[in-house]
């Protein structure tokens, strides 16, 4: 009973979301205003269930990890944007997060993505052989992008062609990601309508 | 008929066979640890200890060699630090060869730097049972014995190994070229900024979505429409999240100038109060903190499909005139832009996510690809010390074209000519990457 019921009701919500396709209407308010609203309150709980309750209060007083408590006195001051006259305290937090985020990005990304990327674009070049055409094509290919991210001069002459060629690249690229995530969208809505087509449909007829 | 009979015998006694040798199988584990098998092999004192190196503490590498005789064994490693045992692993493969003791999520190792440890390996045919990990690591076991055995299998015990302590490296130098290359970066920037201060001029080339940003304000000012920005669902520590709030400053700014109204639906709610402290100064600094509402900066929830509901049944009432998407996207990136799209709205969008950078070229006015977005605060600020980071970071990609190029020639002189010289040196120029 409780999954007729269930099934029921995602699937009627599942009709109300796919009734934005027509234009907005009642149906779809009404399955958008539910969708956020328990999204919002299902995130107050996770929130409270796994970040403040087992990294912050329960190694303060378990574990008497007092140290936790300057992190917590972060996380309280952003509270003071409610009293304007104190919530300019609130902006030593954002600047500590956003110190934290920029800081780390920069190393990170030398040692996430510059290093890694150029240790794979130095390739072999072993012969007139497909696997060297290959290799030189993706040379070409990361030196024109190169060229097309390069700002500090005007895009005309031999610069200008490099980075038309970049670009191109850029869009072969993008074309093919385009494709291949298509196809995956396209394996949800598969997904969507058979849950339609068979757990719906297929219970009203008892199969 | 006698074929027959025969053949049923022979299937009666195939099945009593079968079934005698899985309750043999299947039987009971008792220990029997004074079992000691004619044929097994010593081991020896097979493990190989060692502090891991370039780590923060509190690992300790274990390395082993078998014969292939043993390769197709199983290994259990115990740990003993004074009377204390416990198993590090159990039913590895013994022809892994390495495991390492450290924290993991499924497995609080807990060594303590300038600890003492000992470890011990168990070989075994088949998989160990939890009663023997529980008699491996009982007081009763004598780590001096050879084998212990159970009713299924012979398990071989090596000599124990030790002691090994773990300590914390000041240095990890597997990331040396990381400290070079951000020292290299450092002093770029620097030296870019003190020639921005000594009054060098520095150029920074048309990036065309960026020049549509003042079209697409003026616009909606035209048709008395608000404009929408929206941040995506990264976090206030993400780069293009930061990025997207610094352009969402600039954009603000003329948002004021032009008497018209933004808003900024958040994902996350740090996001949310940094973006109301961005445009709140964005406003003052054009001079109309009157027009500044906070409430048209808010946060709709944290869940993915839910933000891209909440923002698109937005945009459908709000109809803003421009829809600005700067920051971190991933799946709802389309879902955003066709709406967008569908509202006839002037889109700019802009994110580092090449996954969904196509859907925004295909559906947007002006698309900002990776890091022409990060250039863009630069770009509509023009302030000549901030184009100095420009300037700096278009050196590191000459460096880098550099090194592509040395590493193009050693791959052709080196692998393809079969020059000794060069093969060493393009294998170098890898292992420093």
């Amino acid at each position: 009973m409780a999954t007729t019921i269930g099934i029921w009701i995602a699937a009627g919500l599942t009709l109300f979301i796919y009734s934005f396709l027509y234009k907005d209407n009642p149906f779809y308010k009404f399955a958008e205003h539910l969708y956020v609203g328990i999204t919002a309150g299902y995130w107050l709980i996770y929130t409270w269930a796994y970040t403040i309750q087992p990294m912050l209060l329960d190694p303060i007083i378990k574990n008497k990890e007092f140290i936790l408590i300057i992190p917590a006195f972060f996380g309280v001051i952003m509270l003071t944007r409610w009293f304007p006259s104190i919530s300019w305290l609130s902006r030593w937090s954002i600047a500590f997060t956003v110190g934290i985020g920029a800081g780390l990005g920069v190393t990170g990304s030398i040692q996430g993505f510059i290093l890694p990327q150029l240790k794979s674009t130095i390739l072999p070049l072993t012969g007139l052989n497909f696997a060297t055409f290959n290799n030189l094509l993706i040379i070409f290919g990361v030196f024109t992008t190169l060229v097309y991210f390069y700002f500090s001069r005007e895009h005309k002459g031999l610069l200008g062609h490099t980075a038309k060629v970049g670009m191109t690249f850029i869009m072969i690229a993008f074309g093919a990601s385009f494709g291949y995530t298509v196809m995956a969208r396209i394996s949800l809505l598969i997904g969507r309508i058979y849950f339609l087509m068979f757990d719906w449909i297929g219970m009203m007829f008892g199969k | 008929m006698k074929k027959n009979l025969v053949l049923l015998l022979l299937s009666l006694t195939l099945l009593f066979s079968f079934s005698f040798a899985q309750e043999q199988a299947s039987g009971g584990t008792d220990l029997n640890p004074n079992a000691i098998s004619s044929e097994t092999e010593r081991l020896g004192s097979m493990l190989q200890l060692s502090d891991i190196p370039n780590d923060g503490g509190g690992g300790i590498e274990i390395n082993w060699t078998l014969n292939d005789s043993l390769s197709n064994y199983f290994i259990t490693i115990i740990r003993r630090e004074g009377n204390i045992k416990k198993i590090v692993a159990s039913d590895l493969l013994a022809s892994s060869g390495q495991v390492r003791d450290v924290n993991s999520d499924e497995n609080k190792s807990n060594v303590k730097d300038g600890t003492e440890y000992f470890y011990t390996a168990v070989l075994s045919e088949y998989a160990v049972s939890q009663e023997i990990l529980d008699y491996l690591v009982c007081d009763s076991l004598d780590m001096e014995a050879m084998t212990i055995a159970d009713a299924n299998q012979v398990y071989l015990i090596s000599d124990e190994s030790g002691p090994v302590k773990s300590k914390a490296s000041w240095f990890n130098l597997e990331r040396l070229t990381v400290l070079i290359s951000a020292i290299i970066i450092t002093f770029l920037f620097l030296l870019y900024l003190q020639l921005a201060r000594k009054g060098k001029e520095l150029y920074i080339r048309k990036i065309s979505g960026l020049d549509a940003v003042e079209e697409a304000v003026g616009r909606s000012t035209e048709m008395g429409k608000p404009i929408m920005y929206i941040l995506g669902i990264g976090y206030v520590t993400d780069i293009p999240t930061i990025a997207g709030l610094t352009i969402l400053g600039r954009v603000s700014k003329k948002v004021a100038e032009y008497e018209t109204k933004i808003l900024v639906p958040s994902y996350d709610p740090v996001v949310m109060t940094t973006a109301q402290e961005v445009v709140k100064e964005a406003f003052t600094e054009a001079g109309r903190p009157d027009l500044y509402n906070k409430n048209d900066i808010m946060y709709i929830t944290q869940d993915q499909f839910g933000y891209a509901a909440g923002v698109d049944g937005m945009m459908l009432r709000e109809k803003p005139g421009a829809v600005f998407l700067q920051g971190l996207f991933f799946a709802e990136s389309l879902i955003l832009a066709e709406t967008g799209h569908s509202i006839g709205a002037i889109q700019i969008a802009g994110t580092t996510e090449t996954a969904q950078l196509p859907f925004f070229v295909a559906a947007c006015d002006y698309t900002l690809i990776g890091e022409e977005m990060m250039a863009a605060s630069v770009y509509l600020q023009k302030d000549p010390l901030m184009l100095s980071s420009i300037a700096a970071e278009d050196v590191m990609k000459v460096i880098i074209i550099i090194i592509l190029l040395i590493g193009l020639i050693l791959g052709i002189l080196g692998p393809g000519m079969h020059i000794e010289f060069f093969d060493k040196l393009f294998n170098l120029l890898i292992e420093i990457l």
